[in-house]
């Protein structure tokens, strides 16, 4: 009974073993290496290229670097680039780790991310992709048109004591209305979104009225919710709301100079004020040591209004492409 | 029905042959609707998913779902291909591991160890306990000690394996067990009667009468381990892949982080392509569940 036991447990062992034996045949990711600002000339013949890119991050970016990772795949067959998806801190959590090539953000990269980027001995440097209006929405049977930056920091301030509609400072609405309670739908503290959108209106990033319903990275939810909520009220990015204007209305935000619609004309003019930002890449100096990487980054400016077409993003205005070419080529060194 | 019957008549011997009294009547009509709304609810429910996934997503279903790419510039021509593959890989790895191990510990804590020790009661405990723990659990120890820490093989298909290869063995220990249990211990004992070793008896009387409960038990973790998304997304299977994935190297992604990603997006276009992705999944599972039955049923003799 005794050698069996054994028998029993060395086969079990073997099992073990034969697994962990197969995982150590291929190494892990490549170990991050310390900062090197030489990265290799371009490449001449993008015929050749090869090797693999690895994108992770924002929900909001993701969309627009599929688009971009497909057509370069298109000319590029040799070079795999996948993108993922886990929400911008996510995102910079694993891009810091140097487990990823490039991390996409809907906000800049936070101190306390630089700081573990350090930690682990990387280098990196970001692109501006596309721009986004984040758009504030409300229920189609709200009459609201516009609201104040102040107002909308009203309802969403950490302790806020806005419960209905009525509660807002300054909003002469229908006395049918105003005793409509105040739903807020908004993405998780992972979302870039989330950071910006906090940072913008509260003043502190991740300052929040805590009654919000989190809808953690799936933006369609905050959708949902609005439309199916009288007195819903939520905010998400502008590719999401230019593909639900039917289901919610979008409001003008005031910021001092009158009531300005979220719109691409708006955003690409500066006055969509405060919630028109940016939408980034980051990557790593490991990465653009890599010329398939370079390419990559390339070949997104280069196509940067096309891609953004077809996934439905703000593009860049030919200047904001121009001055991140330059970026790109101060960074390759070419 | 005859042991609501045979039960509640032993006090009153004479009746049996006679109608049964009016609240036995009562309480077996009541007995068997109960037995007849659980059927409905169980078939019901898979019924409307089937119905709802088909009449959803029929006008996506062709071979393109089956053979394209997939993809967000031409939303139209995409298909799940990697993702089926990426499914395929993790799924092939589940069972080379739990199949072995699940067994294996099965013989061990029912032919092999005493049961009344201090270990195997430790070990009986554990994978009990394991049974209920929640599936992002083991995604969040999947990501510390298999993607990252000691074992460090990265974002790659075979650590989704892993992963998901720790989530279901309770499952098939548990039904594995119960399968070794059903062999009447004459067999055994009559092996070893006639000399066989302890190994060899179990070998040759115990697994070949066990191998369906222990298929049985082997479906039901595969098709478990098919449909999970969350631990997945922690251990890095990713939303966009174009290209066939590697066992050891490179992004993968499976059908539900697909589909859970594509429900998620604004565009309608993508919402009709999560559907589709419901019912590529089915005729998979659906596939492999009548591929393994039949297996069983192969297995499956009678005790002479």
């Amino acid at each position: 009974m005794r050698s069996l036991t054994r028998t029993a447990a060395v086969l079990a062992a073997t099992a073990l073993v034969l697994a962990a034996c197969g995982s150590e045949e291929e190494p892990a990711a490549p170990a991050p290496s310390a900062p090197s600002t030489s990265a290799p000339a371009a490449p001449a013949a993008p015929a050749a290229l090869s090797g693999s890119v690895n994108l992770d991050g924002s929900s909001t970016v993701g969309p627009f670097q599929e688009v971009a990772a497909e057509l370069f795949m298109d000319e590029n067959s040799g070079v795999r680039v996948t993108v993922a998806i886990s929400g911008t801190g996510g995102g910079f959590d694993k891009f810091c780790a140097g487990e990823t090539d490039g991390s996409n953000a809907s906000r800049q990269i936070k101190e306390s991310e630089e700081e573990k980027c350090k930690a682990n001995n990387i280098a990196y440097d970001f692109i501006q992709v596309a721009n986004d209006a984040l758009s504030v929405v409300i229920n189609n049977d709200n009459p609201i048109q516009c609201l104040t930056v102040d107002q909308v920091s009203q309802i969403w301030d950490e302790g806020s004591t806005v419960t209905t509609w009525g509660d807002v400072d300054g909003l002469d609405l229908p006395a049918a209305f105003a005793s409509t309670p105040v739903t807020l739908y908004g993405p998780g503290t992972d979302s870039g979104t989330f950071d910006f959108f906090t940072d913008e209106i509260n003043g502190e990033s991740g300052r929040i009225n805590t009654t919000y319903t989190d809808i953690g990275e799936d933006d369609t939810a905050a959708v949902v919710g609005v439309a199916g909520t009288p007195g819903g009220m939520g905010f998400i990015p502008f590719s999401y709301y230019q593909e639900t204007k039917d289901q919610v209305k979008g409001i003008a935000i005031d910021d001092g100079n009158g009531c300005i619609e979220p719109t691409p004309e708006n955003v690409l003019g500066l006055t969509y004020t405060p919630l028109g930002r940016g939408l980034f890449t980051y990557f790593s100096d490991v990465a653009l040591a890599k010329p398939e990487t370079v390419a990559f980054a390339e070949f997104v400016l280069d196509n940067a209004i096309e891609i953004a077409g077809l996934a439905d993003f703000v593009p860049m205005t030919p200047e904001q492409i121009e001055v991140q070419r330059a970026k790109v080529r101060a960074l390759t060194g070419n | 029905m005859s042991i609501t019957s045979s039960t509640a008549s032993l006090p009153q011997r004479d009746s049996i042959r006679g109608a049964p009294p009016a609240g036995e009547r009562a309480f077996s009509i009541a007995f068997s609707a109960v037995l007849g709304l659980g059927i409905f609810v169980a078939l019901g429910g898979l019924a409307a998913i089937l119905i709802w996934a088909v009449s959803a997503g029929l006008p996506r279903l062709d071979w393109g779902l089956f053979t394209n790419a997939p993809s967000t510039a031409r939303i139209e021509t995409a298909g799940f291909r990697t993702a089926i593959f990426g499914s395929l890989y993790v799924i092939a790895g589940v069972i080379v591991l739990i199949i072995p191990i699940g067994l294996g510990t099965a013989l061990y804590l029912e032919e092999f160890s005493d049961r009344t020790s201090r270990f195997a009661r430790l070990v009986d405990l554990n994978i009990q306990n394991l049974a209920g723990v929640p599936a992002i659990v083991f995604g969040i120890l999947g990501l510390a000690f298999i993607v990252r820490g000691p074992v460090g093989i990265g974002f790659v298909a075979a650590a989704g394996s892993l992963t998901l290869a720790l989530l279901v063995l309770p499952t098939i220990i548990v039904s594995s067990r119960e399968a070794i249990r059903g062999v009447p211990r004459s067999l055994k004992e009559g092996a070893l009667a006639l000399g066989a070793t302890p190994w060899k008896a179990v070998w040759t009387q115990v697994v070949p009468y066990a191998a369906p409960g222990v298929l049985t038990g082997a479906i039901l973790s595969v098709a478990r381990a098919f449909g999970e998304a969350a631990p997945l997304l922690l251990v890095g299977a990713v939303t966009f892949v174009t290209f066939n994935p590697r066992f050891w190297s490179d992004g993968y992604s499976v059908l539900p982080v697909m589909i859970y990603q594509y429900a998620t997006r604004p565009q309608a276009s993508f919402r009709l392509l999560a559907f589709a992705g419901v019912l590529v999944m089915l005729v998979l599972v659906l596939f492999m569940n009548s591929f393994a039955i039949w297996l069983r049923n192969r297995y499956e003799r009678p005790l002479q």
